[in-house]
């Protein structure tokens, strides 16, 4: 967390829908692409994305973060969760 | 008016400026990512972000130390609002600086090194020394504005805290847990500077139309406690999606939005009890008030759709968010803020500037209008590819939506055109009353 914090992550990205809005909602990165899918896109950045010199250490501290975000729950509210009334059936984690 | 209120309006409305500069290098970068090296995103938004908060917090503040003098009975010492100012500046200068070296570690909105956060805190404690200190001398029952300038102050220390409280481990143990923490108090410290301002359009309203019985009585006091309500209960529409507490989202659905409802029937009373003599004599005062009464009636249009959480599924984490969030800010805070600043300086006492800040006016409420439609657009194109067609590759959902968020940067440039036109003149008002009163806390 303290690094997903310090290289300011959330300018840019959301967790949850929360964050900004150049990039991806990352909430379900880790399932949906996979841990070398990250560590491609932090090392090497995109058109987008600027490159991120991180140690070893420092990247597997940030895919460990987002594997803990991603165990949490679901961005997306399925179809199947909306009540009759307006409101969602999610169950508390 | 004082030096030391002098230099509180005068440091707000320079981080209007800054904000607006920033924000418009920011939409550049944002809608042209090739101009990164010279623009760098991941620093401009976390500092426009900032100088906006700022404006407002700094703004509110202004109003309800100046308007304090005139409401409690007690001789004005500078001493303690000196010092809270004193603080609070280095503390915003270091703030940006650490932007500028790229030195991050908050959350979002606050994202300078944490450990700014302290003298930030014992800023606000000064603060509320020199408000309570005044406060203690108030009449039996004071009006509603009172209460709301009291009850904005408290929970913005209250909120302040919370918004720290990550930097304890407990509250990092789950995700979910410090995700529910952060969007607390994110979203309840947004009714806390609202009550402040509120409070000063109260205010306002009670004194251009001379009627205090605005400010008191059950029926506003009613509205009172659902703003309160408001704080206290209705951030849960932040975390509609995520699996917490069943009650959170609930409570957040039920209660949505009724306090802008009272709002409006508040002003709409105070229109109509204005006489013409003292409408015009308050004229710039009085259209900002109109001003953020239109945005009012906008933004609880969509605030009543995005509180339904199955309408929310859609404009969650969208572009519709951020027109929400815009109307609010620039709509109804600033355009409050600014009547505030033009009664505080008596800019209708000299008429150029009060004909080019009313230039400014039109060019940034009809600017705001242009934005404001450009980025609910980009968030029904967003919305609907995400949620009903399931796209879920980030360069596919958004190419759509690019058209949209050009025409939001170029409204953006009148938005900066008619507010920086505002807050350039009301800078220039202020410095020439500082030259024609310059030790006098009255007209």
């Amino acid at each position: 967390m303290r690094l997903w914090q310090v290289s300011n992550c959330a300018a840019c990205h959301q967790l949850y829908g929360l964050g900004g809005y150049m990039g991806p909602d990352l909430t379900n990165v880790h399932s949906a692409k996979g841990e070398a899918h990250i560590r491609t896109f932090v090392r090497y950045g995109t058109g987008r994305m600027p490159a991120h010199e991180l140690s070893e250490e420092e990247l597997d501290a940030l895919v460990a973060f987002l594997a803990w975000v991603d165990a949490s729950g679901r961005s997306r509210v399925p179809d199947s969760a909306v009540h009759w009334t307006g409101t969602f059936d999610i169950p508390a984690r | 008016m004082s030096p030391t209120h002098r230099w509180h309006i005068a440091l707000a409305l320079i981080l209007l400026l800054l904000a607006l500069v920033l924000g418009v290098l920011a939409a550049f970068a944002y809608i042209s990512p090739s101009l990164g090296d010279a623009l760098p995103f991941t620093q401009l938004r976390p500092a426009h972000v900032s100088a906006a908060l700022f404006w407002i917090i700094t703004g509110a503040t202004a109003g309800v130390l100046r308007y304090k003098d005139d409401v409690f009975p007690l001789s004005d010492r500078p001493f303690l609002h000196r010092a809270f100012l004193f603080l609070w500046t280095g503390t915003l200068i270091a703030v940006f600086i650490a932007y500028g070296l790229k030195c991050f570690g908050g959350r979002e909105y606050w994202e300078f090194p944490p450990l700014l956060a302290v003298p930030m805190l014992i800023a606000w404690l000064l603060l509320m020394a020199d408000y309570f200190r005044a406060w203690l001398r108030r009449a039996a029952a004071p009006p509603l504005y009172v209460w709301m300038w009291t009850t904005g102050i408290v929970f913005f220390l209250i909120t302040f805290i919370e918004q720290n409280l990550w930097q304890i481990p407990w509250f990092r143990d789950t995700y979910m847990r410090e995700l529910t923490v952060q969007w607390k108090s994110n979203g309840a410290m947004v009714g806390a500077w609202n009550q402040m301002i509120y409070g000063s359009a109260l205010y306002l309203m009670v004194r251009i139309g001379g009627d205090e019985g605005i400010a008191r009585g059950p029926r506003a006091f009613l509205f009172w406690f659902l703003g309160l309500s408001n704080l206290m209960f209705n951030w849960g529409h932040h975390l509609y999606n995520a699996p917490t507490a069943g009650w959170i989202r609930h409570v957040a659905y039920g209660i949505s939005m009724a306090e802008w409802i009272l709002l409006i029937n508040i002003i709409r009373g105070f229109k109509g009890k204005l006489d013409e003599h003292r409408r015009h004599k308050h004229l710039t005062t009085y259209r900002f008030l109109i001003g953020g009464e239109f945005w009012v009636f906008l933004n609880l249009f969509l605030a009543l759709l995005m509180s339904i959480p199955a309408i929310n599924r859609y404009t969650h984490g969208t572009h519709i968010t951020v027109a929400h969030a815009m109307g609010a800010t620039i709509g109804i805070n600033t355009m409050i803020l600014l009547g505030s600043v033009a009664w505080m300086v008596r800019v209708d006492e000299d008429g150029s500037p009060a004909r080019w800040i009313e230039r400014g006016r039109i060019t940034a409420m009809g600017s705001l209008l242009v934005f404001w439609l450009a980025l609910i657009t980009a968030g029904l194109i967003k919305g609907y590819r995400a949620t009903a067609l399931g796209i879920t590759d980030h360069q596919q959902l958004m190419q759509p939506v690019q058209p949209s968020l050009v025409a939001f940067t170029i409204a953006g440039i009148g938005v900066f055109a008619g507010l920086g036109v505002i807050a350039t003149c009301l800078l220039m008002v202020l410095r020439s009353e500082d030259a024609a009163h310059p030790n006098t806390n009255e007209p």
